[in-house]
C-alpha cells in the first residue's frame, strides 16, 4: 500500500468538522444508478518486493540485453548516458516538481527549460525554440500544422520519401480530417530527395516541404538547394532531425535555410526504454515565434529588477484561445528536456563535435568493410553520419535472423518500407559499438556470404 | 476524437460539430478543432442538464466532450441521461479523464455510457510530474470503437504477445515508437501496488481532503457552487476586500511556504482558486494550509499591502509576466562587448 497518511482518528475528526458521518456520505452527489456496487476487478495489492520481482520477471522475458551487439538506429539511438544525469534528475526539485505555473518558486525548472530552448537554438541554427513536444514524430506533425497555419490558404504538403516512415505516418494521422493533401517526393539514386521532383511538385498550394537531416536512410540531404526551391515558391522548409548528434558534425539546418527545425532529443541522455519517453523539439525563426505550438519559457524581471524566468506567450495556448489555439498540447516533456540540457552541458561545445566525429568515423569504417565483402554493396553515394544502408546478397530478414543466433542485432530490415532497395539493411553505429563488435559484425556477415 | 471522427465516417455520417460544456477541461476545444470539428459551447450552471444538451443536440453533432467530475469538482449527475440522449441522436460521448481520481472504485465511466476516455497518468496514477512532463494519456474505448484505436496494439496469442499494425480501420499512428513507455510502466506498478482497495481508499481520502478544506474555508472565501464537492473545491475572489485578488492570495501563500493551487481556472468562476489537495496530504498539512489561507483572508482586510507586495520570502519577487509576453526573450544571447 502506498502513501496514504490518514489515521482512523484523523478521518473521524475530519468527518466531524465537515458534518457528515461516513466517508460514503461525501459521495452523495453521485446518483445511485451511477455507482459501482462491487470492487474493481484487480488483484490484491502487491507488496513492494513482490512487485519488483514481478516486473523483473517481465523484463527478463525480453531476450536482448547489454551483452548483445546492437546496430539499430532508425530514429532512436543507443548512446552512452553520463552517470551524472540520473543523479541530477532524481533530485525531487526536478523529478516531482509541479508544472511551473508559480514562477517565483519554480526558477530551477524554468531556467533549465530556458537553457534547453537556448541549446536547441544553438544546435539547429534557429532563433526561437519551444520548451519541447512529445517526440520527434509529433513535433514533425505539429510543424506541418504550423506551416499550414502560416501558409494561410495553402493546403498541400510535400513529404520526402527519405523522411522517417513513422514521422510520415504521424503527419498523415494528424491531418487526416483537415482537408490537406500530402504528396511524396521520391529519392534520387544517391539517396537524397529528388530536387527535380520537388521543383515539379511545388506550386502556390504547397505550404511546406519536409525532409530528414540526415534522412531515414542515413543520408545527409542538400538542405540549401531544397530550401531555395521551397522559398522560391513561397513554401516553408521543414527539416526533421532524428539524430541530433549529427549537428555536431554537419552544418545546422538554420544556416542552410530551414524555416522550422524539428527533431528527437532522445540521443542526448535519454534511455531507449522501448521507445519512450523521448523529447521532441521545435525551433523556428523570429518571424514565426507567435505561431509556435507548445510551452515557452521567457526571461523577465521581478519587482526588484532582478532577472527571472516565466512561462510566457500563453495567448497562443488552448486555455485562453480555446479552439483557435496553435495546438492542443498542454504539457511539455519536462524532465526529459532537462536531461537534454544536462547532457549538452556535460559534453560542451568541444565534446559534442568530438563525439559526432567519433560516431562518423566508426560508421564510415564499418561501411567500407562491409562494402568490401562479396555480395554486399552500398547503394547510396551521398554523405552519411552514423547510419548507412547496405544492399545484401540475401533477404535482410534471413541475415538478421542468422545474426541473432550470435547475439547481434545487425540493423533494420528496410524491405517493407523501401522495397525498391534490394535486400536493404539499415545499420547504425555509435560510440557504444566498440571495435570488437564491429569486427564480429563484419565476420558474421562474411561467414554467411561464403 | 480522431476515433470518433473515424467511427462516424465508417457509418457514412457527415457531422461537423462537437458540444463542449463550459465546465470541461481547458484543452478540449483545441483538440476538437484539430480533429476537424467546429466547437459549440454549452452553458451549464455547475452541473450540465440534459435539457441544455437536448437543445444543442442535432444531426450535425458528432460528439459531446465532458469532464466528469467537471472542473468545478462536481459530479455530472445527469450523465446517464445525457449519454442516452446523445446516443439516441447518433452522437458519441468523450470523457476527459483529468479528474478520474475522484471516482476510482466508486463508479466506472464505461458503465455511465461514455464511449471514449483518456487517462492522465500523472494525475490519477502517480507518475512523476517532472516539472511539467512527460505525461502520458492512454485512451479507453467501447468495444464498438476498438477497431479505430491508434496503431499498434498488443495482442495475445496463446501464451505470447505481438504487436498488431494490420488494422485497416485504425486512425493510424500517434507516436513513431511505443509512446511514453517508461511512464506506462510506472503507472502499472502503482495500480498493482494499490490493488482495488488501495485505489478506492486513495479516492476516498482525496475527496475527504477536499471537503475538509472546503469546510474550513467556507465563510472566509466565497464558494460559488454549493453542491457536494468531490476531489476539488473552487472558491472565488469576489468577496475579497481592498482590491485583493486571487493572484495576490496565491503569491501570499508562497510567503507562508505553500505551493498555491491552480488559479483563474475554470473560467466560469471569477477569480477561481481551485484547491485539489489529493489523498497524500495529512490532516496536519491541511490544517497548516487552511490556517495560512485564513490568515491571508484576514490580512486582506487589515493589511492588504501584504498581499499586493507578495511574495517577499520566495526565490524572487513577483515576476513581470506582462513584460515577458510583450518583449519576449526566449533564449540566452551573448551580450555584445
Amino acid at each position: 500500500m502506498r502513501y496514504l497518511p490518514h489515521s482512523d482518528q484523523e478521518i473521524s475528526s475530519m468527518l466531524e468538522l465537515i458534518g457528515v458521518e461516513k466517508i460514503e456520505d461525501l459521495f452523495s452527489g453521485i446518483p445511485a444508478d451511477c455507482r459501482l456496487t462491487r470492487s474493481l476487478d484487480l488483484g490484491a495489492p502487491l507488496a513492494e518486493a513482490d512487485l519488483q520481482r514481478h516486473l523483473q520477471l517481465l523484463a527478463a522475458a525480453n531476450q536482448v540485453d547489454d551483452s548483445w551487439s546492437r546496430f539499430l538506429g532508425g530514429g532512436y539511438y543507443d548512446h552512452h548516458i553520463p552517470a551524472a544525469i540520473d543523479h541530477l534528475i532524481s533530485r525531487s526539485e526536478f523529478y516531482t516538481a509541479y508544472t511551473p505555473y508559480q514562477p517565483e518558486i519554480s526558477q530551477g525548472t524554468l531556467q533549465a527549460i530556458f537553457e534547453f530552448q537556448t541549446l536547441i537554438c544553438q544546435l539547429t541554427g534557429m532563433e526561437v525554440a519551444n520548451a519541447s513536444l512529445y517526440d520527434g514524430a509529433s513535433a514533425c506533425a505539429e510543424a506541418v500544422l504550423m506551416a499550414l497555419r502560416c501558409g494561410r490558404k495553402r493546403s498541400k504538403v510535400l513529404l520526402s520519401r527519405g523522411l522517417h516512415p513513422g514521422y510520415r505516418e504521424l503527419v498523415a494521422t494528424y491531418v487526416r480530417y483537415l482537408g490537406v493533401e500530402l504528396m511524396e517526393v521520391p529519392l534520387t539514386a544517391d539517396g537524397r530527395t529528388d530536387c527535380t521532383a520537388v521543383e515539379r511538385l511545388l506550386d502556390a498550394e504547397v505550404a511546406a516541404l519536409v525532409t530528414g537531416y540526415p534522412n531515414y536512410l542515413g543520408v545527409v540531404e542538400d538542405i540549401e538547394t531544397l530550401a531555395g526551391l521551397a522559398h522560391a515558391s513561397g513554401a516553408r522548409m521543414l527539416v526533421a532531425v532524428a539524430e541530433p548528434l549529427a549537428l555536431g558534425l554537419y552544418r545546422s539546418p538554420g544556416e542552410l535555410g530551414a524555416d522550422i527545425v524539428i527533431g528527437e532529443g532522445q540521443s542526448f541522455g535519454l534511455p531507449l526504454s522501448y521507445g519512450g519517453p523521448g523529447v521532441g523539439f521545435m525551433a523556428v525563426k523570429q518571424k514565426d515565434m507567435r505561431s509556435l505550438p507548445g510551452r515557452l519559457v521567457g526571461e523577465t524581471v521581478d519587482g526588484d529588477g532582478q532577472c527571472g524566468y516565466v512561462l510566457t506567450l500563453a495567448t497562443r495556448e488552448q486555455h485562453i484561445r480555446r479552439e483557435k489555439a496553435t495546438s492542443n498540447i498542454c504539457s511539455n516533456q519536462g524532465i526529459c528536456a532537462v536531461v537534454v540540457s544536462i547532457y549538452l552541458a556535460l559534453l560542451g561545445k568541444n565534446g559534442l563535435p568530438q563525439l559526432a566525429r567519433d560516431n562518423y568515423s566508426r560508421a564510415s569504417w564499418l561501411a567500407g568493410e562491409i562494402a568490401a565483402l562479396s555480395g554486399f554493396s552500398l547503394p547510396f553515394s551521398a554523405p552519411i553520419f552514423n547510419e548507412f544502408v547496405v544492399s545484401c546478397p540475401q533477404p535482410s530478414s534471413e541475415i538478421l535472423q542468422r545474426l541473432e543466433q550470435e547475439q547481434i542485432l545487425a540493423g533494420i530490415d528496410l524491405t517493407a518500407d523501401y522495397p525498391e532497395i534490394k535486400n536493404g539493411l539499415l545499420i547504425c553505429v555509435t560510440e557504444q559499438n566498440d571495435r570488437k563488435q564491429l569486427d564480429s559484425l563484419v565476420a558474421a556477415l562474411k561467414g554467411g556470404a561464403a | 476524437m480522431l476515433m470518433i471522427h473515424a467511427w462516424h465516417q465508417a457509418q457514412g455520417n457527415k457531422r461537423h460539430k462537437v458540444l463542449i460544456p463550459d465546465t470541461a477541461h481547458g484543452t478540449n476545444p483545441a483538440t476538437a478543432a484539430l480533429c476537424g470539428y467546429e466547437v459549440v459551447p454549452i452553458a451549464s450552471d455547475g452541473v450540465l442538464s440534459a435539457e441544455a444538451v437536448a437543445a444543442a443536440m442535432d444531426n450535425d453533432v458528432a460528439a459531446l466532450m465532458v469532464t466528469n467530475p467537471n472542473t468545478l469538482g462536481l459530479f455530472e449527475s445527469n450523465i446517464r441521461e445525457i449519454c442516452e440522449l446523445v446516443h439516441s441522436r447518433g452522437g458519441l460521448v468523450y470523457c476527459d479523464g483529468a479528474n478520474l481520481n475522484a471516482l476510482l472504485g466508486i463508479c466506472r465511466p464505461g458503465d455511465l455510457g461514455i464511449d471514449v476516455m483518456h487517462f492522465n497518468l500523472h494525475k490519477t496514477f502517480a507518475t512523476p510530474h517532472g516539472g511539467g512532463g512527460p505525461g502520458a494519456g492512454p485512451v479507453g474505448v467501447t468495444a464498438e470503437l476498438e477497431p479505430f484505436l491508434p496503431l499498434p496494439i498488443i495482442v495475445k496469442e496463446g501464451e505470447t504477445y505481438r504487436l498488431d499494425s494490420d488494422r485497416p480501420e485504425s486512425v493510424g499512428r500517434l507516436r513513431a515508437f511505443a509512446s511514453q513507455f517508461g511512464i506506462l510502466i510506472r503507472a502499472h506498478a502503482y495500480v498493482l501496488s494499490m490493488g482495488a482497495q488501495g485505489l478506492k481508499k486513495a479516492t476516498e481520502l482525496a475527496v475527504l481532503n477536499a471537503n475538509y478544506v472546503r469546510a474550513r474555508l467556507e465563510g472566509s472565501y466565497h464558494l460559488p457552487y454549493k453542491e457536494r464537492s468531490l476531489h476539488e473545491v473552487i472558491f472565488s475572489d469576489i468577496d475579497l476586500p481592498n482590491n485583493c485578488h486571487t493572484l495576490d492570495v496565491a503569491k501570499r501563500l508562497l510567503d507562508y511556504g505553500f505551493h498555491p493551487p491552480t488559479i483563474y481556472f475554470p473560467l466560469v468562476v471569477q477569480g477561481a482558486l481551485m484547491i485539489e489537495p489529493t489523498e497524500t496530504e495529512s490532516q496536519l498539512a491541511l490544517d497548516e494550509f487552511c490556517d495560512a489561507l485564513l490568515a491571508i483572508a484576514e490580512e486582506a482586510k487589515t493589511h492588504p499591502e501584504l498581499l499586493h507586495q507578495a511574495p517577499v520570502n520566495a526565490r524572487t519577487r513577483r515576476l513581470d509576466e506582462t513584460l515577458a509576453a510583450r518583449k519576449p526573450k526566449l533564449r540566452w544571447v551573448r551580450r555584445e562587448a
